[in-house]
């Protein structure tokens, strides 16, 4: 894409497009991944209110996979997992792994 | 009709104000300024405009209200002088660099230390790259004019840039002269409903303002907020065209007085070219060609226009009422660049008068058109920049 | 109509802060900016002072804001969202507008404890109708954790650092929640993101009272605690837990603690995790881990007298 020049660009700086950041995806930054198993899910959804990124897709109240275009790989949705039966329902593991 | 009347030059201003009729107003007290702003709560506290006011706890905050107030979407206005200016120092160049058309009477003064409260132009001079339109007034009628001028050329489509109108303190915010008001509706008429501009409060399309800009678009930012600048004399030509027919009263870039011949000629500005042109005109009975240029518009500063009055002229004195210590003074700075490109040019030299609200009388225009006339003759410049009425 | 404070029903509004901000991966303040706007079932325009939050929030053409947001500076977000405001007020006065909006500022504590607090005092006293929520990291994080009138004493930060001479900060921490009760406003708070029913509650509460409200929330930094990635939310509750950040509320002058831990833990496992405490657990220092403990149990001794007093 080429570079703006400064003929381009709107008056004062205001940027228009509201939530424009969805354009910018930050998934590469992420050094561990999040793997969901839903067996072990209990659609607390705590995973969801937590996460920094929005990176939890939840449909109709009910969590679906990551969004892995934007997840930082924090790990703070498998800290906080409650799991079901002491297990939990979301893992990291290491990218490239 | 107009209204001939006898006020100082803060009511003259806070009676434009009024008559524009703002959304918002942020008021803070500051010598000289305070009674301009203090007239204006009593317009609100009286139902005689509309106007929202913030009574900010200071001038960093007076301006940074004005500015969310503006980006809301909205007239707006403040004033301030000397410190608040400074204080504000920070939030004019975030006005200008969002484009917000905030106006804003300066009544000039001294800046600390020593702390003074008089009448120079070393605030607003201070605030001259901050990236607002600047316009100064001789006097009570002008600082009105100027005012309501100001409206017009910073809300413009083609500009919106906050625009300073500059009086002197004291000398013309606290003495009472002779001016004319327009009739409220006349002014109103001619300033015209606020144009919205991108506002915040168009909750059906959510903008962000002030935005981080790094190394990739900083610098054609900067560029195109130049360009604003280059606009905005025609815009200022023609909106001081439609304030003749209104008023009858003519407005340039700048003033020049008996300068068409001058041999000699002092630039100044503000309340001390009314002074200056008194002495002038007994030069000019004694047969000295002695002219005057008055910059109104400061910034953007008219190089081209300024070179073309002066550029026959054979000797010139810029009065600084402001200093740059180990430098020239500022407007001194200004007509050098534009003259500098003149093939043939004037000999210039710069005085610094007036600091503080030290009196400028008539004697000491004598003097500085007295050593302009030997320069012209042929004699040398002793020194370029002086200091005038100064105790040894 | 208000959303219910169920997840299930908060999951299915639409984000207003979207994903592709630039804040550090696990940062706390991301998180409580999103439960603040699920809160709000309001239209809502936000001011943000400079710092983290607002540098990697809105960069060049991308902004994560699907509210109308404005950055001016630093030390001035209570004045500049009172200017929106006032221009809001003018506008329906004279019939230009007609909806309900809601206005809150976002700040850290240093654009809010220190160099914000002048303009916020003043926005606060002359009551206009926002809401104030300060985002509360301990330092100045975003220029690389230095010391704030909110960093806690005994923490290493880059300008007091843990040296051989001196541990730390050797001062307590101001307590901005009670200067700004201290103002008369309707409702003051603090938060955290752990408990995130207290914090959508206080913000729900908040929106009710017309004029200006303050809530100040207790948010992880990885980076500025030398911490992990993924405990911005298990150290807040340790926060809460061990009181050093209580949960309560000032609702016209009278306090109420919104939670109370079954069992106070000590303050040094809220400290343990973090690397800038890490000094205090060496024997050298132990006198100043104990004296963290006893100002968090005088703080809270304190606040507890003030709520059961109904002062």
């Amino acid at each position: 894409m080429k570079p703006k020049g400064w003929k381009d660009l709107p008056p004062g700086s205001v940027v228009l497009e509201a939530g424009s950041a969805v354009k910018f995806k930050t998934g590469s930054w992420r050094a561990y991944r999040p793997i969901w198993h839903e067996e072990n899910c209990i659609q607390c959804l705590l995973c969801w209110i937590y996460c920094p990124d929005m990176s939890i897709k939840v449909k109709d109240g009910k969590r679906g996979e990551f969004d892995l275009d934007y997840c930082k790989g924090c790990g703070i949705c498998a800290l906080e997992c409650h799991g079901k039966k002491g297990k939990k329902a979301i893992e990291m593991v290491e990218e490239g792994k | 009709m107009a209204k001939v009347v006898a006020v100082t030059g803060n009511e003259a201003c806070a009676n434009a104000l009024r008559q524009v009729n703002p959304d918002v107003c942020g008021i803070y007290p500051i010598t000289p300024q305070t009674d301009m702003m203090q007239r204006y709560a009593s317009f609100i506290a009286n139902g005689k405009v509309t106007t929202e006011s913030i009574l900010v706890e200071s001038e960093h905050s007076s301006m940074s209200a004005c500015i969310g107030a503006a980006a809301a979407g909205g007239r707006v206005i403040t004033a301030t002088s000397s410190q608040g200016l400074a204080l504000m120092w920070e939030m004019l160049h975030i006005a200008s660099g969002d484009r917000l058309p905030i106006i804003m009477p300066v009544v000039n003064r001294a800046l600390s230390a020593p702390l003074n409260i008089h009448g120079d132009h070393s605030d607003a001079m201070g605030a001259r790259d901050t990236g607002w339109i600047q316009i100064w007034s001789e006097n009570a009628q002008e600082s009105y004019d100027n005012t309501i001028q100001a409206f017009r050329i910073g809300e413009h489509m083609d500009i919106r840039l906050p625009v300073m109108v500059c009086l002197d303190g004291f000398i013309i915010s606290h003495s009472i002269e002779r001016m004319e008001y327009l009739e409220d509706g006349e002014v109103r008429d001619f300033v015209g409903e606020f144009k919205n501009f991108l506002p915040l409060l168009d909750l059906e399309k959510p903008k962000s303002y002030g935005p981080l800009i790094l190394t990739d678009l900083y610098h054609e930012y900067k560029r195109a907020q130049h360009e604003v600048m280059t606009k905005v004399k025609d815009v200022v030509l023609d909106v001081a065209k439609d304030f003749e027919k209104l008023s009858g009263r003519k407005y340039g870039l700048f003033e020049s007085y008996r300068l068409e011949d001058a041999d000699i000629a002092l630039v100044i500005l503000n309340s001390a070219a009314g002074t200056s042109k008194d002495v002038i005109d007994e030069f000019r009975q004694r047969g000295v060609k002695a002219g005057l240029l008055k910059p109104r518009l400061f910034r953007p500063f008219p190089y081209e226009e300024a070179a073309e009055a002066l550029k026959n002229t054979k000797a010139v004195c810029v009065m600084d009422r402001a200093d740059s210590f180990g430098g020239y003074g500022p407007l001194f700075m200004e007509i050098t660049s534009a003259l500098y490109h003149l093939k043939e040019r004037p000999v210039l030299i710069n005085k610094i008068y007036g600091l503080g609200g030290r009196d400028y009388m008539p004697s000491h225009a004598e003097l500085v058109l007295n050593e302009l006339n030997e320069i012209a003759k042929g004699g040398k410049v002793k020194i370029i920049k002086e200091y005038l009425g100064v105790r040894e | 109509m208000a959303t219910g404070l169920t997840l299930k029903e908060l999951s299915k509004k639409e984000d207003r802060f979207t994903h592709g901000h630039r804040m550090c991966a696990g940062c706390g303040a991301p998180t409580i900016v999103k439960m603040v706007l699920l809160a709000t079932d309001y239209p809502v325009i936000a001011a943000n002072a400079t710092g983290c939050l607002e540098v990697s929030s809105c960069i060049s053409e991308y902004t994560a804001w699907k509210i109308p947001w404005i950055h001016t500076a630093f030390e001035n977000a209570a004045a500049t969202i009172s200017g929106v405001e006032t221009m809001y007020r003018s506008l329906k006065k004279q019939g230009k507008i007609d909806k309900d909006v809601k206005f809150i500022a976002f700040g850290g504590d240093g654009g809010t404890y220190d160099i914000g607090l002048q303009s916020l005092s003043g926005a606060m006293e002359r009551g206009h109708d926002m809401l104030y929520v300060c985002y509360d990291n301990g330092a100045y994080m975003n220029t690389g954790i230095q010391r704030s009138s909110a960093t806690p004493l005994g923490a290493d930060t880059t300008t007091c650092p843990a040296g051989d001479i001196i541990p730390g900060k050797l001062r307590v921490r101001k307590n901005l929640t009670k200067i700004m009760a201290a103002h008369n406003i309707p409702y003051a708070a603090q938060a955290s993101p752990s408990h995130w029913m207290d914090l959508m509650k206080k913000v729900r509460k908040a929106h009710e009272f017309i004029g200006p409200k303050f809530m100040n929330i207790l948010s992880p930094c990885n980076r500025g605690w030398r911490s992990q990635t993924n405990d911005a939310i298990t150290l807040s509750r340790l926060g809460v837990n061990s009181c050093y950040w209580p949960l309560y509320e000032i609702e016209d002058g009278v306090t109420k603690i919104t939670y109370t831990p079954k069992d106070k833990i000590p303050v040094a496992d809220f400290m343990k995790p973090q690397g800038r405490f890490k000094h205090l657990f060496a024997p050298a220092n132990e006198w100043l881990l104990k004296k963290v403990q006893e100002e968090v149990d005088k703080e809270w001794e304190k606040l507890k007298k003030q709520a059961e007093c109904g002062c």
